[in-house]
């Protein structure tokens, strides 16, 4: 689905991150500072409640997050990715660590700077879309602008710009109980991206929605990142959601990641049981691109006469399903890069082989 | 034999009783604490408190007996059939000839007065009041226990030292009334606004408000059904205290009625009574309707005709 790669996000470091999160910890309860400690010395969540009363829901997470791409947290509930994203714009106060949002951190800023950045710069969409009902859906989205202190005319006229980018152009007028639940987080939507976020944090925004309207969401999300190249943060507790959307994804288990990592790794190399139990449901057909299904070494004379011989050809970063279509007996497709140059080839055995779960690919 | 038994044993027993020993002057001491000390000290705060009721009840009283009986029905009838559709109109429009019918006319405008200028500082007090409670548990913790006393504590109790402090009539009959009718709208205010969604609160705050667009925006106008809820009961526990009032020298339906008690003629007595009833049915029925309006509102459908 994402068929612009995106610029080459490996944590290098090379290029600005827009986040970087180092160390935060997130402590509920008396005791926090011993709470932390114990939990730096490796001794588990549980144990902690017992010992000292305080719950530990965020626990010593370090990531960062490229501008542009969608970072997924991927964890089931009470393992603490809620607390997370709010430590991100502060709806919850770190215990612990720092928070840089384009190298500014923002866990020492002030009251009066941090409703600055909530108004300019990071923005969020709720999971049961915090919608006020006695406001029109227009009067919702035009709640931020509010804030900024924009005049009636001037909100008016973004927020209609912003129910039209979601499809809701129509709907300016009436209230949220008039609307079904995927409309009323479309307005969610609109809502935040009616400020021009350069951050979009999303808590779950999709649970609530039943699994057609959900797909129909996440395809749209896309298509609206791609448009506005928004840096994503996603909260999630759906793995085939998670791996579907995300440029990196981290598993969260008891407040902290038990793995991060593009949506491939995270397939074909669990980083432990736990990791590994959620990635045997998942669709590894639309989860994987097709080039992690190349097994054979072939050369490029090889691959030249294929494409001679008028083989089919599909881009590697395409998802694997999208080859199903191609594929023959005996007869490979070519797999070529976004330049159209020839990378590999991929057989019906090869495809059969990734979809089932088999052999470690170190060619993603 | 046995009550012979008992009485040995009481006998036996009372030295284990506190008043074996004596009697302790709580009540002396709260005479002498109220009488010579609190009564003295504070004069001048409750005469300062005592002003702007008095401005606002005299202002009241004469604006409502100024207005001639004709255009006051009207008025009334009309209110009653924006805010609560044609029945409550129509009820307003017959209760309002009656009273005017058996006499009662200027007696119901003094005790209406009463009440609005009671409920006005109630609301003025109240709602400011359940804000703060639902703002900070502490000021709950601190609040919850003086509305628990206000709302137990027999109003003949605070009426004494009310006369000490203001002397008798109606501006210390309304003081009494507000004390009596206050506790339901800080409790409702401050539930109404603990009730709030708390993603909705959340969502106001990650869009960049401060805690006092929050109130503003989301907070009051999501609570105000059961802000609404807390007025209506003030007022109906104002009215409830119009006859106490009539004792430390309110005028009105409550005189009326206390009259009647004193001369132990039923009939005066009744006609003041019914007189209440129905000023309570009437603004009962308004003020539920203007509260069940916002919720209308909020939900876009129509309004009951």
């Amino acid at each position: 689905m994402q068929d612009t790669p995106k610029a080459a996000s490996s944590n290098t470091g090379a290029q600005a991150k827009r986040i970087a999160v180092r160390g935060v910890s997130k402590v509920f309860g008396a005791n926090g500072e011993a709470a932390i400690g114990l939990a730096r010395q490796g001794m588990s969540k549980n144990d902690i409640l017992a010992k000292t009363g305080a719950v530990v829901a965020v626990n010593d997470i370090s990531f960062s997050v490229d501008a542009g791409e969608i970072f997924v947290v991927m964890g089931l509930s009470g393992s603490g990715k809620s607390t997370l994203v709010r430590c991100l714009n502060r709806l919850q106060e770190p215990s612990a660590g720092t928070i840089e949002i384009d190298g500014e951190d923002i866990v020492a800023a002030p009251e009066e700077r941090l409703r600055a950045l909530r108004l300019e710069k990071i923005t969020m969409v709720f999971q049961h879309f915090a919608l006020l009902p006695h406001r029109t859906v227009a009067e919702n989205v035009e709640y931020g602008l509010k804030m900024r202190g924009l005049g009636k005319a001037e909100r008016n006229a973004k927020a209609l710009k912003a129910l039209d980018s979601v499809g809701l152009g129509g709907w300016a007028d009436r209230y949220p109980a008039n609307l079904s639940g995927g409309m009323q987080q479309r307005v969610g939507l609109a809502r935040a991206l009616a400020l021009d976020p350069e951050i979009l944090l999303m808590d779950e925004p999709f649970s609530a929605l039943d699994p057609l309207i959900r797909r129909d969401m996440q395809g749209e999300l896309l298509e609206l990142q791609r448009r506005y190249r928004t840096t994503i943060i996603f909260i999630t507790h759906d793995l085939n959601e998670a791996l579907t959307l995300g440029d990196h994804v981290a598993v969260m288990k008891d407040g902290r990641f038990a793995q991060v990592g593009r949506p491939a790794d995270i397939v074909l190399q669990p980083a432990d049981d736990y990791v590994a139990a959620f990635t045997r449901d998942i669709d590894r057909g639309r989860v994987l691109p097709v080039r992690s299904a190349i097994r054979q070494v072939a050369s490029a004379e090889a691959l030249r006469v294929l494409l001679a011989d008028g083989a089919a050809t599909i881009e590697g970063a395409r998802p694997l399903h999208e080859v199903f279509g191609l594929v023959a007996a005996n007869r490979p497709v070519v797999v070529v890069d976004a330049a159209g140059q020839p990378e590999g080839m991929v057989t019906a055995a090869d495809i059969t082989n990734v979809l089932a779960g088999g052999s470690q690919s170190e060619g993603v | 034999m046995s009550s012979d038994a008992l009485s040995g044993l009481q006998a036996a027993t009372d030295i284990a009783r506190p008043s074996h020993y004596g009697t302790l002057p709580l009540d002396d001491w709260i005479q002498w604490s109220v009488k010579d000390w609190l009564v003295p000290a504070l004069r001048p705060f409750f005469r300062a408190l005592q002003w702007p009721i008095a401005q606002l009840l005299d202002g009241l009283q004469s604006l409502l007996l100024a207005i001639p009986f004709v255009v006051l029905l009207v008025l009334a009838v009309f209110a009653a059939w924006r805010a609560a559709g044609r029945g409550v109109a129509v009820f307003t429009f017959i209760s309002l000839l009656l009273l005017d019918w058996i006499g009662l006319w200027k007696e119901t405008m003094i005790t209406l007065a009463m009440i609005v200028t009671a409920v006005v500082f109630c609301i003025v007090v109240g709602i400011p009041a359940g804000i703060a409670a639902a703002r900070s548990d502490r000021t709950a913790a601190v609040i919850r226990p003086i509305l628990d006393v206000m709302q137990t504590i027999p109003s003949f109790v605070y009426l004494v030292p009310i006369v000490m402090l203001f002397g008798v009539g109606m501006v210390p009959a309304v003081i009494a009334t507000i004390i009596f009718a206050l506790p339901p709208l800080v409790r409702l205010t401050n539930l109404g606004i603990r009730q709030v969604q708390g993603e909705l609160v959340e969502a106001g705050r990650a869009f960049g408000s401060t805690p006092r667009q929050i109130l503003w925006e989301i907070q009051l106008p999501l609570a105000l059904r059961t802000i609404m809820t807390g007025v209506n009961q003030t007022l109906m526990l104002a009215l409830s205290m119009a006859v106490i009032g009539a004792l430390i020298g309110a005028g009105g339906l409550g005189l009326t009625v206390y009259t009647g008690l004193g001369r132990l003629d039923v009939g005066y007595a009744g006609i003041g009574g019914l007189g209440i009833v129905l000023m309570a049915i009437i603004l009962d029925r308004v003020t539920q309707a203007l509260g069940d309006g916002h919720k209308g509102a909020s939900t876009s459908g129509g309004k009951e005709g």
